[in-house]
């Protein structure tokens, strides 16, 4: 069967309306989400697309991603040949052949390498998909088979341009060989009288693979060959990603229970991800064995639509709940596992958002229905009545300074607040923190108050447990007493006051300048206004941990490892996973407050890892890390052997002790 | 049937002073809660009308500020929130606020719907004489189940309940004839948080005030006038203040040296 477009033209139309079809059918689902206008700053989603779409950056984070980026940049390539080939097939005047003379030549000679670069890498995907997959459920059908179209859409265009040469006369025959170097390897194999037949069924079997190819591409994860780069462009800019804000007006519904309240980029995502399984690597709650799998959290928004799509078009309710169990829902177990510490969000190559997507989850779950684990009750009632998570009387908020002296922030006069937090306030060993960092302050003579008892909790708990309309009472209080007060500059000691000051309240229309104590403390190292007459190396070595909310969700690695590296004179020891792969502690997105019945203990897993690097001193910034730790140590009984010590403490080791005598 | 559920608003007693000169509570700044054994008696009072479709009114003696605490209870979800307020309800002992309550549920049951059973949490936090509720049950003349931790049976049909009493070191299954009045031990439920919506339209619901001119009382037997009981004097208990030794922050084993010597002086440490 010659290749005549009275027969292709027929066949190409079909194939390419039914691609269009199944693309609309599942884009125009995006449609039903709410709107989030993603075309801001479009200077900087060029530059993000172009490091992340097309440099990989993120891709490349793992040895594998380097077949990702092969395979990628052959696919640039290959378009434009498949281009050529199919309109050539439509229209057979249009050929690479009447390019210029100049052109022709290198055009040819790349298509042709760069065929067999994409040969290699698919052979090299599918050997590393059946040796070592990302995940073990990563072993599809789907994938290989997709691996193995590729593969024959490569040979398949060896085969058209091989019969080609075998039937030119050996002159030419020596110039195509040269400019078609690869294919030339196979002539020797045509004879001569069969190079009419073999091109012919190549060509077929190429166009019929390609539209094949073509439409299977919407119904799979390979999707993200059209979805990936747009969702890269349309990423979220702002960091980090925060909570919309609710309107607690009656009549309004809060929180999500089904796929068309979310946005349409929080639905496009859906129908971008690859599947590739970093995300799932990379949490704390399914390294665990815990039921939530961020994978999966995206994999069954992409099923609920599907489900539900027609059904939400028309206007009815969903045939498929959003939260519940079965493919297609977030089970509630997955939804409460989730510690939001970003290692998901850090991981994703394309931007997928899937600890945000579980937020407003939660938030229906305790603001419509008023489900939650039982721990949460006390929490909230504590939260409400008496703004701590202990229920301790507000007016034992200030007493950890009575050893100091009142020390009250004066409206104009002071110049930080330091806004203590509960742990610092009420916990015992989190005090003791709070109490070394008062005393750096006064050393370098920093001015500074605390707002004793009318402190309130930051709601930083509250807020990522979905518990929204009490997060939004203090949060309102919070922000009307800085503004009162005329509160500009905050020190805080925990990481989670850190990020609902600086970021959550800035919806509440404040915008603080918040600092952490391990910056704070650095820079007063830097600037000669701490001193330092000894080194801590009665500490031994230090082993540092990332806590999320200072690193992944504030970009604050270096301040505090220079801080200890100045307090002990050698930079801390670090664990495999650290920075932006920090492993969580576990006490992260109100975790701290819940019981963790399923799998291992996420904090065992990172107190293991710790001790891999035998510590003598782990450093924390978080009074939760640092609590995660404590308990860790002593359920592996290693809390003789090795401490924990916040970088405060450190610090005052080095600057308050007396030096030892000569 | 009607199910009254009583609450009342008490200071958060984890947070109250005593004013160690005029010997009352210093109530300035002192935020006021449910008193807790209450959330109980409202939940009792919720689960059986979703189990029964029973209408649940609950009724409040207080100040008129007390309307926050009905408030909370119609976010829960109650059909009817009652404060009964009057300045000369004041100052009542036991026995004049079980007279008002009593008044206010037979008012109920005469003019609204026939009152079945009336919940009361076993006693308040602030007052903590357990008396309240079974003064309510003997002045309506209805059955008295205090301490119950488990409503086993309910039968409207046959008007008779089977609870379970928590006593000390056993319990008792008692079954009693309709109209009960209950009182509540914590372990009977775990109250439910409201929604979001649900505390909403609470925040904008009726809070009914019912004052004397309603209920008719003669004033001499409510209020200060009606109590028989007089509260003499209020006092903490003294206790000795501590003493603090050595520099806890610049020589903490110093610190811990004196407290070690002090406690084998006061022979405090199980050698």
């Amino acid at each position: 069967m010659t290749p005549t477009p009275s027969i292709f033209a027929p066949i190409f139309i079909a194939a390419t309306a039914l691609f269009l079809w199944s693309c609309w059918k599942r884009l125009s689902l995006t449609a039903l989400g709410r709107t989030d206008n993603r075309l801001h700053d479009i200077g900087q989603r060029i530059g993000d697309t172009l490091a992340y779409a097309f440099a990989q950056r993120r891709v490349l984070a793992k040895p594998s991603g380097l077949i990702h980026l092969a395979i990628f940049w052959c696919f640039l390539v290959l378009m434009v040949a498949n281009a050529e080939f199919l309109l050539h097939g439509l229209f057979p005047a249009i050929s690479f052949s009447s390019l210029p003379d100049g052109l022709f030549g290198p055009v040819l000679q790349i298509i042709d390498a760069v065929s067999l670069i994409t040969l290699a890498a698919v052979t090299a995907a599918a050997i590393r998909r059946a040796v070592a997959p990302p995940y073990p459920e990563a072993r599809t059908f789907e994938a290989f088979f997709i691996l193995m179209l590729i593969a024959v859409l490569m040979l398949a265009s060896f085969g058209v341009n091989a019969a080609k040469i075998s039937a030119m006369p050996p002159t030419t025959q020596q110039i195509a060989r040269e400019l078609l170097p690869i294919s030339g390897w196979f002539v020797p194999y045509i004879p001569v009288e069969q190079s009419k037949l073999i091109h012919d069924l190549s060509w077929w079997v190429h166009a019929l693979v390609l539209l094949l190819f073509m439409n299977l591409l919407p119904l799979s994860k390979h999707f993200h060959i059209i979805t990936a780069i747009p969702n890269i462009f349309l990423r979220r800019l702002e960091q980090p990603a925060l909570p919309e804000k609710e309107q607690f007006t009656a009549g309004n519904r809060f929180g999500i229970d089904r796929a068309d309240a979310y946005t349409w980029k929080e639905l496009l995502d859906a129908f971008s991800c690859t599947e590739c399984g970093r995300c799932q690597n990379d949490c704390p709650a399914h390294a665990t064995g815990k039921p939530l799998n961020p994978r999966q959290v995206i994999h069954n928004l992409k099923l609920n639509l599907l489900k539900n799509g027609s059904s939400l078009k028309q206007g009815n309710a969903p045939l498929q709940p959003l939260i519940g169990e079965g493919a297609g829902s977030i089970s509630e177990e997955a939804i409460w596992a989730c510690t939001t510490c970003g290692a998901c969000l850090e991981s994703c190559p394309v931007f997928i958002e899937q600890m945000p997507k579980l937020i407003p989850l939660r938030r229906h779950l305790v603001e419509m229905e008023s489900k939650f684990p039982e721990e949460l009750l006390n929490l909230f009632e504590n939260m409400e009545g008496r703004s701590n998570p202990w229920g301790i009387a507000p007016s034992e908020r200030g007493k950890w300074a009575t050893l100091l002296g009142e020390r009250p922030f004066e409206a104009g006069t002071t110049e930080y607040l330091f806004y203590v937090g509960c742990a610092g306030s009420f916990d015992s060993r989190a005090k003791q923190v709070t109490l070394a960092l008062a005393q750096l302050l006064d050393k370098a003579n920093v001015s500074w108050g605390i707002l004793g008892k009318d402190e309130l909790c930051c709601g930083d708990s509250l807020r990522r447990l979905g518990n929204e309309f009490v997060f939004d009472k203090l949060a309102t209080q919070n922000v009307a007493l800085f503004k009162e007060q005329g509160v500009k500059k905050v020190i805080v000691q925990c990481p989670h006051c850190l990020t609902t000051l600086k970021n959550d309240y800035r919806q509440y229309g404040i915008k603080l300048e918040v600092i952490h104590h391990s910056q704070l403390l650095l820079h007063l190292v830097q600037d000669g206004r701490l001193t330092l007459p000894r080194q801590a190396k009665e500490l031994g070595s230090l082993l540092y941990h990332d806590s999320c909310y200072l690193g992944r969700h504030n970009g604050i690695y270096d301040e505090p490892r220079e801080a200890l590296a100045l307090a002990v004179g050698t930079a801390p020891k670090e664990m495999e996973r650290n920075r932006e792969n920090g492993f969580c502690c576990g006490a992260g997105g109100g975790r701290m407050w819940m019981e963790e019945f399923t799998g291992e203990r996420i904090n065992l897993v990172r107190v293991k890892e710790a001790l891999q690097q035998q510590p003598d001193t782990v450093c924390t910034a978080c009074p939760y890390c640092l609590t995660m730790f404590e308990d860790g140590l002593k359920d592996l009984r290693q809390d003789e052997q090795v401490r924990v010590k916040d970088i405060a403490e450190v610090l005052a080791e080095a600057v308050l002790r007396p030096p030892p005598p000569a | 049937m009607l199910i009254v559920a009583c609450i009342k608003q008490v200071p958060d007693t984890t947070q109250v002073k005593i004013d160690p000169i005029t010997n009352t509570l210093v109530r300035e700044g002192i935020p006021f809660i449910m008193n807790p054994y209450d959330t109980h008696a409202l939940e009792a009072a919720l689960q059986l009308k979703d189990r029964f479709g029973c209408r649940v009114a609950v009724l409040s003696m207080g100040p008129p500020n007390a309307e926050a605490t009905l408030r909370k209870a119609l976010s829960a979800g109650v059909d009817r929130a009652i404060l009964l307020s009057d300045r000369c309800f004041g100052g009542a002992d036991t026995l004049a606020t079980s007279k008002v309550l009593a008044s206010a549920i037979q008012r109920l049951n005469d003019t609204v719907e026939p009152v079945g059973l009336v919940i009361c949490g076993k006693q308040t936090i602030d007052g903590d004489t357990a008396q309240v509720g079974p003064g309510i049950a003997v002045r309506l003349g209805y059955q008295q189940l205090t301490l119950v931790d488990k409503v086993e049976e309910l039968d409207l049909a046959t008007r008779r309940l089977v609870v379970s009493r928590k006593l000390e070191g056993r319990h008792e299954r008692v079954a009693a004839p309709l109209p009960a009045m209950l009182t509540v031990v914590r372990e009977i439920n775990r109250p439910r948080y409201p929604t979001v919506p649900m505390r909403l339209a609470a925040a904008t619901a009726q809070v009914e005030v019912w004052n004397n001119e309603i209920l008719k009382l003669d004033t001499g037997t409510v209020g200060l006038k009606g109590s028989p009981t007089w509260v003499s004097k209020i006092f903490s208990p003294e206790r000795d203040k501590g003493e603090l030794l050595g520099d806890g922050i610049n020589d903490p084993s110093g610190a811990v040296q004196l407290l070690m010597d002090k406690l084998l002086e006061k022979d405090l440490l199980p050698l």
